[in-house]
């Protein structure tokens, strides 16, 4: 493991404003991730978690403070090289799968690999192996509503794989699973860090999801609190070590 | 690279009810606009491939047509007939023809009231130099007696016109003796006779309505049309058949000006509609246009997919709409002309030019229909359009 972050956030705020409120989402988070790290950011609804991801993955802007992923200030990019960057660095995995439902497994898979200088046949190739190593070459041809959720699910992490991302983002990739399919996209991601050598950050609230990480993080009203700290209301929580590393 | 057409194409199989509909929206708005369009192909069809390339028509300046027109006998004898540019048959003899035209009125089938009809008295020299003129049916009408020869669309389309029957005008009863075919569509909606009993019948021996006269090439045509409309004391106008034959395309004026209001009108709602459907479209598949976004489209990418999207349901569309009016190809129909004031039958004409024209326009409907919702996906924020249900 690289000792070279590469997620650096600094003093990073998020504000929002709804209905004439301001909502505080993120307030001065500091976070620093190491190549090949599998980090969970936990935290109850509203805690910013979700905020965070979605700063690290460049799909928001943050209010104020800095944010370096991959050695790049992503907050400097136009919207199109933002675009470009995120499909050459980033890999996202969604709560609810958003599988295009009009399109095959193998389709769904390929799809960021049409952004690529890839031949036809190359992206065939690229997108069977990345099923085939989340254990559904045999499903390549079934649309979404012919999976499972856990099959979907798989599909959703092939698909953020394919591209060989350097980052795989997971905001809450079990929380619409049952318990046996949580377990295997989880040992799937567990194994995307542990054998690939992928560094994952990944939203959950579940205890459990988050012990497949090597570190886990919790947020609390907007602030990310120090590796160890849990928030007040969760120490009564089952959970009996938050950092593993 | 830009999305997968295979997603808007699925997309569009997927809600196959709304896709219909808006697709037989634009399908009769197409529709009428290709009906139109293949009028006026007919139209055109049949008059501007007509005319012989060294005809000439001379008619009374101002006459404007044949009907109105009168050519004395002896401005055709002295004036026309002999000039050194007419060309001559193979027994010497001038190839100019004068003619007398008058209109008959009889029932058709579409106007039981009866239509007006051209009826032609040509003598042997202006059968001659209509080569693509060619008897079908029956026989010519014999000189000096009341005989009539009818053109193929009046046979056609006037169950009075037919072998056998008579038809009164003039003095008294004309049998139809014969049906003749021209290459030249226009020609086919007339009535011939012998030109001289037809000059004993309205009176009219000392002059014709036009002369048709053949050059010897394409300068003589020329020279000749100058030499008679310099000529102040004939006051006459000489132009080619050719043209004469496309002032008549003015007939379709009416048709096209109002078919083409017609269509715009429904265009506009046809724009609506297909606006509709995108702006559903967009508003469903909001979560997959954020989806996208993130796996790394850009904005412009969505643009354009959503923008194909819409040109390809009115695509569909316009498909819809040549195929309801495919039917009526080579249908017969007439036009009242306003330069002869008497029927002329055609077929309506789906050319190649017509269907795609008719596409085109289904494709014009799709980009103003689409341009609008596409622009709204691409401009929707990540995590809006990731929330939105």
């Amino acid at each position: 493991m690289s000792n070279e972050p590469i997620i650096r956030t600094s003093d990073l705020h998020k504000k929002f404003v709804r209905d004439e409120f301001e909502v505080h989402a993120l307030t001065g988070a500091n976070l620093e991730v190491h190549r090949g790290e599998f980090i969970a950011l936990m935290g109850p609804s509203g805690s910013g978690k979700s905020t965070l991801l979605h700063l690290i993955a460049a799909m928001d802007r943050p209010t104020a403070g800095a944010i370096e992923v991959l050695g790049q200030d992503i907050a400097s990019l136009s919207e199109s090289a933002v675009a470009r960057w995120r499909n050459h660095h980033i890999g996202f995995v969604f709560q609810n799968f958003n599988l295009i439902p009009v399109l095959t497994a193998h389709e769904n898979v390929e799809l960021p690999l049409k952004l690529t200088h890839l031949k036809k046949g190359e992206r065939h190739q690229h997108a069977l192996t990345a099923l085939k190593l989340v254990g559904l070459s045999d499903r390549t041809d079934h649309y979404p509503r012919q999976l499972s959720g856990g099959q979907e699910q798989r599909v959703a992490i092939a698909r953020a794989i394919v591209t060989d991302p350097d980052l795989l983002l997971c905001d809450e990739p079990t929380g619409n699973l049952d318990a046996r399919s949580a377990q295997e996209v989880l040992t799937l991601l567990a194994r995307l860090n542990k054998e690939h050598g992928k560094t994952i950050v990944m939203v959950t609230h579940d205890p459990h999801a988050a012990h497949f990480a090597s570190k886990i993080r919790h947020l609390d009203k907007g602030e990310l609190l120090p590796e160890g700290e849990v928030p007040e209301d969760w120490r009564a929580a089952p959970m009996a070590s938050d950092d593993k590393t | 690279m830009a999305i997968p057409l295979s997603y808007n194409l699925r997309n569009l199989a997927v809600r196959k009810t709304t896709t219909i509909m808006t697709a037989l929206g634009i399908g009769l708005t197409v529709a009428v606009l290709v009906s139109v369009l293949s009028l006026l192909e007919g139209l055109n069809t049949a008059f501007q491939s007509s005319g012989h390339p060294r005809h000439v028509l001379v008619l009374r300046k101002g006459g404007g047509s044949e009907l109105s027109s009168i050519i004395q006998r002896s401005q055709f004898l002295e004036a026309i007939k002999f000039r050194p540019m007419v060309e001559r048959d193979a027994q010497g003899e001038p190839m100019a023809s004068p003619e007398l035209v008058q209109t008959v009125n009889l029932p058709s089938k579409e106007a039981p009231d009866g239509m007006n009809l051209t009826v032609r008295g040509v003598m042997a020299v202006g059968r001659a130099m209509r080569e693509e003129t060619r008897l079908a049916e029956g026989r010519w009408y014999a000189e000096g007696r009341r005989e009539a020869v009818v053109g193929s669309s009046v046979a056609n389309r006037y169950p009075g016109a037919q072998i056998g029957q008579r038809i009164r005008f003039g003095r008294g009863d004309w049998e139809v003796v014969g049906v003749f075919h021209s290459d030249y569509p226009a020609r086919n909606s007339e009535i011939w006779l012998d030109a001289n009993q037809m000059a004993a019948d309205f009176g009219r021996m000392e002059a014709f309505s036009s002369v048709l006269v053949r050059t010897q090439d394409e300068l003589a045509t020329q020279a000749l049309i100058n030499e008679l409309e310099s000529d102040q004391r004939l006051q006459i106008e000489a132009l080619t058949e050719r043209e004469y034959f496309k002032k008549q395309t003015s007939s379709g004026d009416v048709i096209k000006y109002l078919g083409t209001f017609v269509a715009i009108i429904m265009a506009i709602g046809s724009c609506f509609a297909a606006m509709n459907t995108m702006y559903a479209a967009v508003a469903r598949r909001s979560q997959e246009i954020g989806t996208l976004r993130v796996l790394g489209f850009s904005r412009r990418s969505i643009l354009l997919s959503f923008f194909l999207e819409s040109l390809f349901l009115s695509l569909l569309g316009g498909v819809v709409g040549v195929l309801l009016v495919l039917p009526l190809n080579g249908f017969s129909t007439g036009v009242g002309s306003f330069v002869t004031f008497t029927e002329i039958a055609f077929q309506l004409r789906m050319s190649p030019g017509v269907i795609g024209a008719g596409l085109a326009f289904a494709l014009v409907i799709g980009a103003f229909g689409g341009l609008f919702p596409a622009s709204n996906a691409a401009r929707k924020q990540i995590l809006t359009a990731l929330r939105q249900i």
